[in-house]
C-alpha cells in the first residue's frame, strides 16, 4: 500500500497513524543495515577487547587457581591473631606444588601487588618450603618474619578472593590495610594521582596553544582567494599525512641540545656555547611536538566553520557603528564556536590518550598516563593496573565529553 | 528521516570518536615497534641459500638490534641457514618479556627462540613460560669435553641456554676531555669535576648498584645492602643530585648515539655497542671498566612454540663452539664455553683488532666488577620498579 493512497481523507486516523510508523520502521531498519557493518567491526575490534580489559581490572583469579588450599582455609580465619596451624601447613604444601609445577611466579606476582614487597618473599620461601618441617607456624616465620604478620595474611586472605578493588586502589595510589580501610601509599611510592594531573594539564595546554595557533591560519584560509587557500591547506595536510614518528623523530633533530633551534641560539648570541637549553626530553618536548601534531584537528574544522559565515555579518555590524574590535568578538567570534568546540575536544580528547611522542621526546618529565598504562602493559606485565589506568582515563573523557555536551551541545560540533 | 534523531547523532560522534582514538592507538603502535627496528638488518638472512630446503621451516629468532643482532646473523643465523636450509626470521625487541607471556597465554607462539638476560631468563622459567632445557644433550666441545663441562661455572639454567657474557659500563667521549679524562664510577656523579648531561638506562636494574658502589659500598656487599630498605634509600639519596642531569635511554642502539649527537657527555652503555661505535664508526669513545656490572645473554625458548626440534637444532648450534667464536669475532662479549673463549681471536671484519682485549672477561676486568645478581632481580625487580618509576617521576 503507498503513502499515497494511505493520507486519503476517508482512512481513519489510527490506521495512518499506523501507516507511516511502518514507513518509517522500514526506513529506520535500511538504515541500521547501512550502518551495520561498521557496527560488527567496532563491536569486534572495540567494544569486545575493552569489556575483556575492564573485566581484568576487576577479576584476578590467579591466586586462588595457584594456591588452591590456602586460599580455601583462609577463609576462615577471623582477621583477629594469626591463622592457625592449618593454614600455615596450606600454605606450605600449596608452595612446594606451586614450585613444581612453576606457577609459583604467577602467584606470587599477583601477591605482589596486593602488598609490595611480597613477590620476594613468596619466591624465596618457595625455594625452600620443601625443607620446612611441621609446626610450619613456627618454621615459617623462623624463615622469614613477614610470615608472623598480620599484614601478610590479611592480605593472602584477600587476593584468594577472585574479584578485588587492588587494581582501582593502586590506580589512585592507594591500597588497603589490614583491616580493610583505604589508606595512600608511603609517599616514595606515589606516582598515578600525580600524572592524571599531569596528563589533564598538558592536554589542556595543547589545546589551548592549538586553538591560539590554529584560528589564525584558518581564518587566513577562509579570507584568502582559494588557490593561495588551497596552497595553505596542503601546508596544513602535509604534515598531517607525514608518519607520527618522522613528524617526531624531526622535532628531535630541531630542539636536542646540539640541534638546530640550539645552534641558531648560540649563532646569534643568545645563549652561551655551554649554556645551551635543554628544550628536548622534558615537558617542553612533549607539549612542541604535540601542539605540531595535533594542529590539523583545529585548523580543518574551524576552516570548515569559517568558509560558512558569510563576510556580510561582519560588513554589517561595521556599517551599523561597531569598531573592527566590537565586530569581531561579538560578531565572528561567536559564529566560529562549533569549530573552536569540535577543535577543542577533538584535540584535548586525543591529548589525553597521547603516548608515542611523549615516550619519545618527554624524557623523565614529559612521561603521561598512557605511557604508564603502556609500561604496565608491555613491561610489568601488570595488565590488571594497566586496564584500571585506562578505565579511570576512559571514564574522565566521557565525563568530558558529557559536560562538553552540556555546556555547548554535541550537535552543535562541526567537523568540517 | 527517523535516524537523524539527536541520539543518533551522538552516537555517530561518538563513532566517529572511537574511529579516531582507535586510529590513532594503531599509529602508536607501528611507532613504538619501528625505532627499534630501522637500525637491524631485518630478514637480512632469509633469503639466503637454501640447498636443502627443510619443510619449508622458518625459525623467528628475536634479539637485541643493532650490531649485537648482526654479530648473530653473522655467527649464528647464516652458517645455521647454510647448513641446515632452514629459513631465519630476525626480529629485535628491547628486552620486554611481556610478548612472551601474551603470546604462551594465547596459545599462538611465533618467538621461536629468544635472547634475555639472566634476571628475565629466571623469571621466564619461575612462571612456567619457557621450556625447560636437557643441557647435557647440547654438543660437546672439539676437544670431546661434554657440554656440561664446557659452559662456564654457574651459567647453566634450568630453561635457558648461556650465549655471551656482557657488560653495562660506563662510556665517555674522549674527544670532550683532552685532559684529565674521567677514570672511574665516582666520576660519572661528580657533576662538579666532569659537568654535562650523563645517560642511565630507565629501569632500576644495574643503577641501584652503580648507585651504591659509587656511595662506597663493596662490591661484595652491593645485593646485601640493597636487599634493606635502608640501602634501597640510599641507593636513591645517591641518584637524586643526578637525576635532573640524566637522559633515560631505554633500547641498547641509544647511548652510542646520544654520545655521538653531543647529547651527554657520559653514559651507561652495553660494552659491545661502545665496541661498535669504536671500531666500525671510528668514534672517539672510551669505556671505564671501574666496577662493570655483567651478566649473561641466555636463549630461552617459549613453551608451545610449532617447530619445537628446529628451534633445539637453532640454540645448539648457536651455542656451540663454533657459533660461540662466531658471535665473538663481531662483538666484543665473551663466549660462555671454555673451548670458545680459547678461539677468541681478531675481529672479522678488521683483523687489526684483538677481540680479547674489548672483553668484559678479561681477569682483571673481572675481578672489579660485578656480577648481576639475577635471583635477587628476579624476585625485586616488580617492587622496585614501582619505586623507581615513582622516584623518575617527582
Amino acid at each position: 500500500m503507498s503513502t499515497a493512497e494511505a493520507v486519503r481523507s476517508d482512512a481513519p486516523p489510527q490506521a495512518l497513524k499506523r501507516q507511516l510508523q511502518r514507513a518509517n520502521r522500514l526506513a529506520r531498519w535500511k538504515a541500521l543495515g547501512l550502518v551495520a557493518p561498521l557496527l560488527v567491526f567496532l563491536l569486534i575490534t572495540f567494544i569486545v577487547p575493552i569489556v575483556s580489559m575492564l573485566t581484568r581490572s576487576v577479576y584476578a583469579p590467579v591466586f586462588a587457581d595457584v594456591m588452591p588450599q590456602v586460599s580455601e582455609v583462609v577463609q576462615a580465619w577471623d582477621g583477629r591473631g594469626l591463622p592457625d596451624e592449618t593454614v600455615f601447613a596450606a600454605l606450605a604444601a600449596d608452595m612446594v606444588a606451586a614450585r613444581a609445577d612453576r606457577t609459583m611466579g604467577q602467584a606470587a606476582t599477583r601477591m605482589n601487588y596486593e602488598m609490595p614487597g611480597t613477590r620476594s618473599l613468596f619466591m624465596r620461601s618457595a625455594r625452600q618450603a620443601a625443607q620446612l618441617e611441621a609446626p610450619y607456624s613456627d618454621s615459617l616465620p623462623a624463615l622469614d618474619a613477614r610470615w608472623g604478620s598480620r599484614d601478610t595474611w590479611a592480605a593472602i586472605q584477600r587476593v584468594s578472593q577472585p574479584l578485588t578493588t587492588t587494581f582501582y586502589l593502586s590506580a589512585v595510589d592507594r591500597t588497603l590495610d589490614a583491616d580493610g580501610a583505604i589508606v595512600l601509599n608511603a609517599e616514595e611510592q606515589r606516582l598515578y594521582v600525580q600524572l592524571f594531573w599531569r596528563t589533564l594539564w598538558v592536554s589542556a595546554l595543547v589545546m589551548v596553544l592549538c586553538l591560539a595557533l590554529g584560528f589564525p591560519i584558518a581564518y587566513l584560509m577562509a579570507h584568502m582567494p582559494p588557490a593561495r587557500a588551497n596552497l595553505l591547506m596542503i601546508l596544513v595536510l602535509l604534515p598531517f599525512w607525514t608518519s607520527l614518528l618522522v613528524r617526531t623523530t624531526a622535532w628531535i633533530a630541531l630542539l636536542q641540545t646540539q640541534g638546530v633551534l640550539n645552534d641558531l641560539f648560540v649563532w646569534f648570541g643568545l645563549v652561551s656555547e655551554d649554556g645551551r637549553i635543554q628544550l628536548i626530553y622534558n615537558q617542553i618536548g612533549t607539549i612542541v611536538a604535540m601542539t605540531h601534531i595535533l594542529l590539523p584537528f583545529t585548523v580543518l574544522p574551524l576552516y570548515a566553520v569559517m568558509r560558512g559565515i558569510p563576510p556580510s555579518l561582519t560588513r554589517a555590524a561595521l556599517s551599523l557603528g561597531a569598531s573592527p574590535a566590537t565586530a569581531f568578538v561579538r560578531v565572528y567570534l561567536p559564529l566560529t564556536a562549533p569549530g573552536l568546540g569540535a577543535g577543542a575536544v577533538l584535540v584535548f580528547i586525543l591529548a589525553v590518550g597521547y603516548y608515542i611522542t611523549p615516550a619519545l621526546v618527554g624524557g623523565r618529565t614529559g612521561q603521561l598516563i598512557s605511557n604508564l598504562i603502556a609500561f604496565h602493559m608491555q613491561e610489568s606485565l601488570n595488565w590488571g593496573l594497566a586496564a584500571a589506568l585506562g578505565a579511570l582515563l576512559l571514564a574522565g573523557v566521557l565525563a568530558l565529553y558529557w559536560l562538553y555536551d552540556r555546556l555547548v551541545g554535541i550537535d552543535k560540533m562541526r567537523l568540517g | 528521516m527517523s535516524i537523524t534523531t539527536p541520539l543518533t547523532t551522538r552516537l555517530v560522534t561518538a563513532t566517529a570518536f572511537l574511529a579516531l582514538g582507535l586510529a590513532a592507538c594503531d599509529s602508536g603502535n607501528d611507532a613504538v615497534t619501528n625505532p627499534a627496528s630501522t637500525d637491524a638488518p631485518q630478514t637480512a638472512v632469509s633469503d639466503a641459500v637454501m640447498d636443502t630446503p627443510a619443510d619449508d621451516i622458518t625459525l623467528t629468532i628475536v634479539s637485541w638490534g643493532g650490531a649485537y643482532t648482526k654479530a648473530q646473523i653473522e655467527g649464528f643465523h647464516k652458517p645455521f641457514i647454510a647448513k641446515t636450509g632452514i629459513t631465519i626470521q630476525s626480529d629485535d625487541y628491547d628486552g620486554n618479556i611481556a610478548p612472551i607471556k601474551a603470546q604462551v597465554e594465547s596459545g599462538n607462539v611465533v618467538w621461536d627462540a629468544v635472547d634475555v638476560e639472566t634476571a628475565e631468563a629466571v623469571r621466564l622459567c619461575d612462571e612456567g613460560l619457557t621450556e625447560p632445557v636437557d643441557h647435557s644433550a647440547l654438543p660437546p666441545a672439539p676437544d670431546g669435553t661434554p657440554a656440561l663441562k664446557d659452559f662456564l661455572p654457574g651459567t647453566l639454567f634450568e630453561c635457558a641456554v648461556p650465549i655471551s657474557v656482557w657488560s653495562s659500563v660506563m662510556a665517555f667521549d674522549a674527544s670532550k676531555y683532552p685532559e684529565n679524562p674521567p677514570a672511574t664510577l665516582n666520576d660519572f656523579f661528580d657533576l662538579e669535576a666532569y659537568p654535562g648531561k650523563r645517560g642511565l638506562r630507565k629501569i632500576p636494574k644495574f643503577n641501584l648498584e652503580l648507585a651504591l658502589m659509587a656511595d662506597g659500598v663493596a662490591i661484595a656487599d652491593v645485593y646485601e645492602v640493597l636487599s634493606a630498605p635502608a640501602g634501597l634509600d640510599r641507593a636513591f639519596a645517591k641518584l637524586d643530585p643526578i637525576k635532573n642531569d640524566v637522559i633515560w635511554w631505554e633500547t641498547g642502539a641509544q647511548p652510542p648515539q646520544l654520545l655521538a649527537d653531543g647529547e651527554v657527555v657520559m653514559t651507561s652503555a652495553f660494552n659491545g655497542r661502545i665496541f661498535n661505535a669504536q671500531i666500525a664508526e671510528s668514534q672517539p669513545f672510551e669505556i671505564i671498566w671501574d666496577r662493570q656490572i655483567w651478566d649473561l645473554d641466555l636463549w630461552v625458548m617459549p613453551k608451545g612454540g610449532k617447530n619445537k626440534d628446529a628451534v633445539l637444532d637453532f640454540v645448539s648450534f648457536a651455542t656451540s663452539t663454533e657459533g660461540l667464536a662466531g658471535q665473538a669475532s663481531w662483538i666484543a662479549y665473551g663466549p660462555s664455553r671454555k673451548s670458545a673463549l680459547a678461539l677468541v681471536d681478531a675481529h672479522a671484519e678488521f683483523p687489526e683488532v684483538d677481540m680479547a682485549s674489548h672483553m668484559p672477561t678479561t681477569p682483571e676486568r673481572l675481578a672489579n666488577g660485578l656480577q648481576n645478581d639475577y635471583e635477587f632481580w628476579a624476585d625485586y625487580n616488580d617492587e622496585l620498579e614501582q619505586r623507581f618509576n615513582a622516584w623518575l617521576a617527582q
